[in-house]
């Protein structure tokens, strides 16, 4: 986006920061209103769409059977990827992905695993041979900022959404059966992300802040407390004092988030 | 109100040079009041004024500065410079032809080709828009004969000298006329290879050892020695 | 890969590799050792083996990459197909897309972006041989490098993590640390500016803990710093000492 555009925008957004104020008439530690609807793709084994504010992401969860990982033989394979599809900005275009989807989709990655949320030894049909492979495909259908909350939240409603078909072996060979059984989701990772502005911090940066601020710094933390994955992006930087605020930030405001969505 | 460096200190991007009632100079910046050092260099105050004398450093193009250029593209009016900047340069075909340029009569690759060499003077720049070349001066223009040799364009200066001392005495000494570009390239002509390659010799001297104390003596020194040798190579002959 | 061994740190806090929690691998810094780059720079950090070149400031390339108001950094970290156990394909991953972005947007802060609008400088990190930790030595050596090519930086930036090995907060995890223990936190830092310019985490760690290994990677930074100002001086230094 080009700067040149925003530079008054910046002033308006410093002035209003300055009295603890945004553009969109929130606090400076607010989140925009959420919402999330689950299973509205049939096709898909699991399936979320979460609106933040006016962003919005499409998340379908697709389950089938393959070969682990040599490494991780007694676990289920999980891999999420991210498409910033071109009906969401008029910046996005269609074509391989971009070091920018590649980001979002390895952040949630790195939640998601690092949380160790979906038991993924339940995962495992045949050690070492056959295990279900989960694949989450983030789509973002609306970019109105903070994408990585947006997509880290509307993954988790579709993996909580997600059903894995049953299945028998005869004979060595898998069959599958009637019916499902939910994926086996532990817990649930929140992700935060914090923006910098004029060493301001704020919550939830909406698009107009994402365009002029330094930086942002995401947390995602787990129920009992602990940090499981962190970002930071942006050209600019964060002191670590900086640092150690947004991580409590991002506590509380999981913290505050769990209630509301009773996680 | 202190300063934390000695004379002519090696520093290096990011040591802090001075707090309080100092002036950023050269390669410096200021940050919370504090001056500090934004490139390798050798850090020198003048009064108020804290300087970094880079030791590496990129051209950048200024309005009235001399430099050697290749032109590296024949375009539709005009020809595409390398002047070793991060900025191509223009030279407009109008500036060379000193009247307007007919596409229909010109053909400009007969004036100027790529692979050419070009002595010129930024006419106009701005970060903006890339620099405007002119060789409409007397010594500017295509150049036929001599030879070329890079330099950093930081040591520029030392070669010139105080007053331009060192190189008047590097022309007069070896019968060579030189033409520093500002930005780093140096064409020598003499009437001999041997007379080049003396000039050549000093000037790589120079920017080897341009931040050391008595520079001048040994370049003197350096000159009257090859000097009398070649001397008593001609008495030989 | 060999089987897990039982801990990674013995009683004494003692590390496989004989270090203790808060030691740093031995770091050998080198500037200059490329003589077409406009800089350049390799470092050694433990058996990590990494060479950096930096080109620019220069025409922006592909041209629609150019921005009116200032200068674009790009950055591009690679890993040779025989740096790792087993040969990694030479096309560029996804982890290497990811690391290319945070990287760039470590060195993004040092730059005087504005000051050179429509040029750009390209950074290249090609990892020899991998030990884990590469992003943070990459980031120390192609701080180097910029700074080797005549582009002016705020400070140098400098990259070491910490991490969370058993139940021990240490500096600076080894491959076997990296993949067998608990969290790792890779932090890039520019001292002078007390500004920390990437902060990533994978694994688990208490706050407490995580704002120990925040700390505890600053400081490593901090001592890689010194040796990164004398390497570079170490280049130049030749030019003062015929002065003598």
């Amino acid at each position: 986006m080009s700067s040149l555009v925003t530079k008054v925008r910046l002033k308006q957004i410093e002035q209003l920061l300055e009295k603890g104020k945004r553009l969109d008439d929130r606090g400076l530690l607010d989140t925009r209103e959420i919402k999330i609807e689950q299973g509205l793709i049939e096709r898909a084994e699991g399936s979320a769409r979460v609106f933040l504010g006016k962003t919005e992401v499409l998340v379908g969860v697709k389950v089938s059977t393959g070969e682990p990982f040599p490494d991780t033989p007694n676990d289920g394979v999980l891999t999420v990827n991210a498409e910033l599809v071109p009906v969401a900005s008029p910046n996005f275009e269609p074509g391989p992905p971009d070091e920018n989807s590649v980001e979002l989709a390895r952040v949630v990655d790195r939640g998601i695993r690092e949380s160790k949320c979906i038991d993924t030894e339940k995962l495992c049909i045949e050690p070492g041979k056959k295990v279900f492979v989960v694949f989450v495909d983030v789509y973002v259908l609306n970019h109105d900022g903070n994408l990585i909350d947006a997509s880290a939240l509307a993954a988790m409603a579709a993996l909580m959404n997600t059903k894995m078909p049953n299945y028998e072996i005869k004979d060595g060979e898998l069959k599958i059966k009637q019916g499902y059984t939910p994926l086996p989701v532990k817990s649930h990772p929140i992700t935060v992300t914090t923006g910098k502005i004029n060493n301001h911090l704020i919550v939830d940066p909406w698009l107009e802040e994402e365009q002029v601020m330094d930086s942002r710094i995401t947390f995602a933390t787990k129920e009992d407390g602990t940090i499981c994955a962190i970002q930071k992006g942006g050209s600019g930087y964060f002191t670590p004092q900086q640092i150690l605020e947004a991580s409590k930030i991002a506590l509380d405001k999981a913290v505050e988030l769990r209630k509301k969505l009773d996680w | 109100m202190p300063t934390f460096f000695e004379k002519k200190q090696l520093v290096t991007p990011g040591e802090m040079l001075a707090e309080g009632d100092y002036l950023p100079g050269e390669n410096t910046y200021v940050e919370a009041n504090k001056i500090y050092a934004s490139r390798i260099g050798l850090v020198d105050s003048d009064n108020k004024k804290v300087n970094v004398v880079a030791l590496r450093a990129f051209y950048m193009p200024k309005m009235g500065d001399i430099v050697i250029g290749t032109v590296i593209e024949v375009g539709f009016n005009g020809w595409t410079v390398n002047i070793k900047a991060p900025y191509t340069a223009m030279l407009r075909a109008s500036d060379v032809l000193s009247r307007p340029f007919k596409p229909q009569n010109d053909e400009l690759s007969q004036v100027l080709t790529a692979g050419d060499l070009i002595v010129a003077k930024i006419a106009t720049f701005d970060r903006a828009h890339d620099p405007q070349l002119t060789v409409g001066e007397p010594g500017l223009g295509k150049i036929t004969r001599g030879q070329i040799l890079h330099v950093t364009p930081t040591k520029i200066p030392r070669i010139i000298g105080r007053k331009g001392s060192m190189i008047s005495m590097i022309k007069q000494e070896t019968n060579c006329q030189i033409i520093l570009g500002l930005n780093g390239v140096i064409l020598v002509t003499g009437k001999t290879l041997e007379e080049e390659e003396l000039a050549i010799s000093v000037i790589r001297k120079i920017e080897e050892e341009s931040h050391t104390s008595g520079l001048t003596d040994r370049i003197t020194q350096l000159l009257k020695e090859k000097k009398v040798v070649k001397v008593e190579e001609n008495v030989n002959e | 890969m060999n089987e897990k061994p039982e801990k990674l740190i013995d009683k004494k806090g003692i590390r496989l590799d004989g270090r203790k929690a808060d030691e740093l691998r031995p770091v050998k810094l080198q500037v200059g050792v490329l003589s077409h780059a406009d800089g350049s720079a390799y470092i050694e950090h433990g058996k990590n083996k990494i060479l950096a070149a930096a080109f620019g400031p220069r025409e922006v390339h592909p041209k629609h990459l150019m921005q009116p108001d200032r200068m674009v950094l790009k950055v591009r970290y690679h890993m040779a197909p025989f740096s790792v156990q087993e040969r990694k394909s030479p096309a560029p991953s996804r982890r290497e897309v990811e690391l290319s972005k945070v990287i760039k947007e470590s060195l993004e802060p040092a730059l005087f972006l504005e000051l050179y609008p429509r040029t750009g400088v390209d950074v290249f990190v090609e990892v020899l041989q991998a030990d884990g930790g590469t992003r943070c030595a990459a980031i120390t050596a192609a701080a180097l490098a910029i700074a080797d090519s005549g582009v002016p930086m705020r400070d140098l930036v400098v990259g070491c993590a910490a991490g969370k090995i058993d139940d021990t907060v240490v500096l600076d995890l080894y491959d076997a640390e990296d993949k067998l223990g608990a969290a790792d936190v890779p932090v890039a830092y520019m001292p002078s500016l007390n500004a920390i310019t990437l902060l990533q985490m994978d694994g688990i760690l208490q706050p407490a803990e995580f704002e120990k290994a925040v700390n505890m990677a600053v400081e490593g930074c901090k001592k890689i710093y010194e040796m990164q100002k004398e390497a570079l001086k170490t280049k130049y230094m030749v030019v003062k000492e015929v002065e003598e």
